[in-house]
């Protein structure tokens, strides 16, 4: 029983479910299906829809975070990248056909991968600090998405493309499935090779890991490149669904929403362990919370109040300051448990954290 | 006469350990006074202590005969002692001047006048003997006016006693001869002076009077012209009575097998100049030196941690380039830290990792070891070295310090290495744990792997080592067979400057 | 002794103006380079567009159009001296502006509305401080949460536009001291006298020089006992107050408050910081340096819409010069890294 409510992410799932509890209780319909022509909806189906694009940039953003660096061109990349697909697609002049609509996001998806490549050259080859190194891309990459488009919304009609993001399999969305898939691939990827510990490794301590003969370089430079292809993912999927490339619209924000997601997952931005079933439950936390704010009757729009209240709440309770307090009073409760934590490392990790 | 500062039975404990027990120490007006010790000896503790940074769990601190207790560095520089630290403590992005005055700039009505904090500073500096523009900024500077300058503002107010930790670590011969000028300046003057170094030949040079702690506690206080090198040198290093297996030693001054690892002129900036090394199949080479000698910067150079400047590194006769831990692991040397937190253990991993780390990067990213193997290698291991708890899912952090060695030492083993070089790896460990790492190497070596054994402790290297090779100043002055070596001929060798010592 | 010696010597034969120079101004190189990017735009802006770009009316303009970024540059100046970043200066720059105007709007006289507007956003900024200094959190990370309230606050005040009739608000850009074809706006003094100020308060009060300290090295400034907690809270409560002013100045200027304004500005206003030699790491730069960055950054603005070129261009030249100082400074740093 004690070691359910230590596990990491104890807290993650209580937050869920509590939301979703409450859902239930306030609108009954909240957990309703109606099954129409064979495809399944309501509002769970609709989170779980709608949080697929966030999903795939919050996967990337927890490889990164585990390095201890972070991605903010994600939002920028999926501007780029919905802007290459479209503008193929436009181009084509048969948008309605499924190979153009291929080419097309494979050559978003590979565009999106040189932009990670050239963050990752930026932090792991010439050690630029992650935050400024994706800066960069974050402030230029809108730029080249919109030269892209020539300035425009570019809209266009293709079948193909909007069942991306709108269309169904086996009663579910298409979304959902990109959704598992990459939650599959991530979680195979770094549980089945070696990759988890090692990124594990280097975020704890890089030099420790160096002397282990890890290749920290190709490990950090491999997160940048995981987090963008994923991040061209992502706006390929919003411009599916919005049928249109906006590149001041798309991802906006959603770096933001990315590393809280990451952060409600018990991942720690210092990096090292990181949980990818917790960046999971941090996002449906997060489209849950925006789809309760949504019901409560508050303009979409207000909902960031909501949000940095939730932030606020989180550091200062991951806080040391709080998580010291929190430890002094269990441990007078409870003297056997000061026991087995050694103190010395405390007084010593306390040096070094000051 | 009275001393200025009176530590009597100062005791600090960090958990259950004492990182200081029951010391004594006296610091007289207008003297020079070192505190002396090996790593862990418990002198950063002392001066803590004394500076108000660490408060004292038993005993007292008496300044001019009265009780005081400091609650902050603040405090203490309040009633006169200030503290220039080892890691100079210097903004390099501002001016001279405002590193000396920075918290006491002279004001009027609220607005920093800049023109009377540079008079100030340059009559502080001048009175120091330094003629720089105080406007120039402070990185603009040489690391010995950068310390110099430290200095300045330490003694900018009324000093009475200065806290120097190892301020002779980077600078040159020359630059230690002008802080040398100063110190003798401001002894004249009646400060008194804590002066803490691991270079005899300066604390010979400038010092009256010598403390000496070895593991925490209070060896002795000698005035530094009755107290001969060698005798310092012993009384630092202690007498170790654990009980170990003997092993059996050659007598040859060359490795009877084949040469495994060959190095030849290895030089290193800060550290280690022109050395050369032989290492034979199934020897151990014991590295004796004191702290600072260059015995990590040795082992470094030869491990791909750090790129050697220059030299020839040869490993079973073929040339290598040794550029990283990684392509010398690759060529079966690997290397074991003297500092297991920083660049060791990964805290927050579990013991199975940790000892599984260098063989799955070995292996690279794809090839996973299987779970179960991977279980198989490291119980193995842990039982083979006895860490405790037996407990492979608990973070290494986690454990002590002896068993954290034991999983790194799995971590290096589970490679198979040709070459072990171990730096210091029986430093702050209790006995028990540490006899066995002794005893493991000798096993280790008897089944063909070549060690390099690098201590402090200088009975240990004579037994762990079938040769000994003695680091001195950055320099290898001797390499002999370790049954020809008495324990005291050694500790001649670690201490005595090059003339009287071959 | 001989080194020493040497040294003596060489001040003995008395250094020429420019190595004292130098060595008391070596960290201003990089704002140097941004008045030398400035000037270079100046003349190419000239030659290319065939003498029709220096002129009294688009230099008054610049400051005119730009003295919102300025005013945010100069708050993230101090943020990002002591090695900090606040990423929630746009945001608070709409709340501000759009609480001003609701304010004025439900007849409440500018003397109230103007102080609440500016507490808002101080307010803010405490709160992204005290985060910051006593929970230890990341400056990133606070100041995001910085960015979600004051975008939704904006939100909560309207979710539209609201015209700002107030006189005595409106005369702050409208008022246009001339001096021949030369004009300024009270807006202009506003945006040029909050530098002042900035360059007063860092460079000769303890509280400034404590700021400088803290970004050379936060260790070391506790050590000398500098007073490091009520400064870096200090240096959040300015930049949301700068937010708070900046959306005064940008109510004025566009005669209404909109929740959706200064999206991406407090990127600009970083970028401004950065391109005026601000090193982002702390400890070296001048407020005096982000107006240059802010007047680079509002005349590449002004060439492209000369050209009639598309203003994505925009994002890409200022995100690429914001490249070349971070690679410059990263260069600087590893050298003097070395030279320890």
């Amino acid at each position: 029983m004690r070691s359910i409510w230590r596990h990491r992410l104890f807290w993650p799932v209580v937050a869920l479910l509590t939301l979703i509890a409450v859902n239930s209780i306030a609108r009954p319909n909240f957990i309703k299906f109606r099954v129409r022509d064979g495809e399944l909806f309501g509002a769970i189906i609709t989170i779980l829809r709608d949080s697929a694009p966030l999903m795939l940039v919050a996967l990337g953003m927890t490889i990164v975070i585990a390095t201890r660096g972070i991605d903010l061109s994600v939002g920028a990349i999926m501007a780029v990248s919905g802007a290459v697909a479209l503008t193929i697609i436009d181009n084509s002049g048969d948008a309605g056909n499924l190979g153009v609509v291929l080419i097309a996001v494979v050559a978003a998806l590979l565009v999106s991968l040189v932009l990670g490549v050239w963050n990752g050259f930026l932090v792991s080859v010439l050690g630029i600090q992650p935050i400024i190194a994706t800066l960069v891309l974050m402030l230029a990459g809108r730029g080249v998405a919109l030269l892209i488009t020539g300035g425009f919304i570019t809209t266009v009609n293709s079948e193909p493309f909007s069942f991306i993001a709108t269309g169904y399999l086996f009663v579910l969305p298409f979304a959902f499935f990109i959704s598992v898939a990459a939650i599959t691939v991530i979680g195979l990827v770094e549980r089945r090779t070696a990759l988890g510990v090692l990124t594990e490794a280097v975020g704890i301590n890089p030099e420790a890991s160096r002397l282990a003969g890890v290749r920290s370089r190709g490990i950090i430079w491999g997160a940048y490149i995981v987090s963008g292809t994923l991040a061209g993912l992502a706006g390929i999927l919003y411009a599916s669904n919005i049928r249109a490339a906006d590149a001041n619209a798309a991802g906006v924000f959603i770096e933001l929403y990315a590393i809280l997601a990451v952060v409600l997952g018990g991942t720690s931005l210092n990096g090292g362990k990181f949980s990818i079933a917790g960046t999971v439950i941090g996002v449906l936390i997060i489209q849950t919370l925006d789809s309760t704010i949504l019901f409560l009757g508050v303009p979409s729009a207000q909902s960031p109040v909501f949000f940095a209240i939730v932030v606020v709440v989180v550091v200062v309770v991951q806080s040391p300051r709080i998580r010291n307090a929190i430890g002094r009073m269990s441990r007078s409760r409870q003297p056997k448990a000061a026991a087995v934590e050694p103190p010395v490392e405390d007084k010593q990790k306390a040096e070094v954290t000051r | 006469m009275r001393p200025l500062l009176e530590l009597t039975g100062a005791t600090v404990r960090f958990g259950a350990d004492a990182a200081l027990d029951r010391v004594d120490f006296r610091l007289f007006p207008g003297e020079v006074h070192s505190l002396m010790g090996e790593n862990g000896a418990g002198k950063s503790t002392l001066i803590k202590a004394i500076t108000g940074a660490l408060p004292l769990d038993a005993g007292e601190l008496r300044l001019e005969g009265d009780h005081v207790a400091f609650a902050s560095p603040h405090e203490a520089q309040a009633v006169g002692i200030s503290t220039v630290y080892q890691e100079i403590e210097v903004l390099p992005n501002l001016s001279v001047a405002e590193n000396i005055c920075l918290g006491r700039e002279p004001r009027r009505a609220g607005v920093i006048s800049v023109r009377l904090m540079q008079a100030r500073a340059r009559e502080i500096l001048l009175d120091l003997g330094l003629d720089i523009d105080p406007a120039s900024m402070l990185g603009q500077h040489s690391v010995a006016v950068q310390q110099l300058v430290a200095i300045a503002r330490a003694i900018s107010t009324d000093v009475r006693i200065l806290v120097l930790d190892e301020p002779t670590s980077s600078l040159d011969l020359d630059e230690v001869a002008e802080l040398f000028r100063v110190i003798r300046d401001l002894r004249s003057r009646g400060v008194a002076i804590l002066f803490v170094s691991h270079f005899l030949d300066q604390v010979y040079e400038i010092c009256d009077r010598v403390t000496v702690l070895r593991d925490g506690a209070f060896v002795g206080e000698y005035l530094t012209t009755e107290l001969l090198r060698i005798d310092l040198v012993q009384k630092m290093l202690g007498r170790d009575m654990a009980d170990l297996k003997e092993r059996e030693h050659t007598d040859d001054a060359a490795p009877e097998a084949a040469v495994v690892l060959e190095a030849r002129g290895v030089t290193a900036a800060h550290g280690i100049a022109d050395a050369d090394v032989d290492l034979g199949e199934g020897e151990v080479l014991g590295v004796a030196g004191l702290l600072g000698s260059g015995r990590t910067s040795l082992a470094r150079a030869l491990t791909g941690v750090n790129r050697p400047h220059a030299g020839i590194i040869r490993i079973e006769g073929a040339g290598v380039h040794l550029d990283s831990p990684r392509r010398a692991m690759s060529l079966g040397v690997v290397y074991s830290s003297e500092d297991r937190r920083r660049d060791g253990i990964v805290a927050e991993l579990s013991v199975l990792d940790n000892i599984t780390l260098a063989l799955q990067a070995e292996r690279g990213v794809l090839r996973q070891l299987p779970v179960a193997r991977r279980r198989e290698l490291a119980a193995s291991w842990v039982e083979a070295l006895d860490i405790r708890p037996a407990d492979l899912d608990r973070p290494a952090g986690t454990l002590s310090g002896g068993n954290q060695q034991k999983v790194l030492l799995a971590r290096l083993l589970a490679l198979s290495p040709r070459v072990l070089v171990l730096d210091e790896p029986t430093r702050g460990i209790d006995v028990g744990a540490k006899v066995e790492i002794q005893n493991l190497v000798g096993e280790l070596a008897d089944n063909g792997m070549s060690v390099i054994f690098i201590s402090a402790e200088l009975e240990e290297v004579l037994r762990v080592g079938d040769r000994v090779a003695v680091v001195r100043d950055g320099r290898i002055v001797r390499t002999a067979p370790a049954g020809a070596l008495s324990a005291d001929a050694l500790l001649a060798l670690v201490a005595q400057p090059d003339e009287d010592g071959e | 002794m001989t080194a020493m010696a040497t040294r003596i010597q060489e001040r003995a034969s008395g250094p020429s103006f420019l190595q004292t120079f130098l060595s008391r101004h070596g960290g201003m190189m990089p704002t140097f380079a941004a008045v030398g990017i400035l000037l270079l735009l100046f003349v190419g802006a000239e030659i290319f567009l065939r003498g029709d770009f220096i002129t009294p009316r688009n230099i008054s303009a610049l400051l005119l159009d730009n003295a919102y970024l300025l005013v945010l540059a100069v708050g993230m100046t101090f943020v990002i001296l002591t090695g900090g970043i606040d990423l929630s200066v746009g945001s608070v720059m709409a709340f501000s502006g759009i609480l001003g105007a609701k304010l004025l709007a439900d007849g409440v006289p500018a003397v109230v509305a103007v102080p609440a507007m500016l507490l808002g956003g101080a307010a803010i900024g405490l709160m992204i401080g005290i985060l910051v200094q006593y929970f230890d959190v990341q400056p990133f990370i606070a100041s995001l949460a910085g960015l979600f309230l004051g975008r939704g606050l904006a939100y909560v005040v309207s979710l539209s536009s609201i015209k700002v009739e107030e006189s005595s608000l409106l005369w702050l850009q409208s008022t246009r001291i001339r001096l021949g074809d030369w004009y300024i706006t009270p807006t202009g003094l506003i945006a040029l006298g909050t530098v002042a100020i900035a360059a007063f308060v860092l460079h000769l009060t303890r509280f400034g020089r404590t700021v400088y300290a803290i970004g050379g090295s936060e260790q070391s400034a506790r050590l000398m006992g500098l007073k490091v907690a009520r400064a870096k809270v200090g240096v959040y409560v300015i930049s949301g107050l700068c937010g708070g002013l900046a959306g005064l100045v940008l109510t004025a200027y566009s005669g209404a408050g909109y929740p959706r304004n200064g999206i991406g500005t407090e990127l600009d206003a970083i970028a401004a910081v950065v391109i005026g030699g601000t090193i982002l790491t702390g400890g070296r730069g001048y407020v005096i340096g982000s107006m240059i960055g802010v007047f680079v950054y509002g005349t590449i603005k002004t060439i492209i819409s000369f050209m009639g070129a598309e203003q994505s261009w925009m994002q890409i030249i200022v995100g690429a010069l914001l490249l070349l100082f971070i690679v410059v400074q990263r260069a600087i740093v590893a050298r003097s890294e070395g030279r320890r």
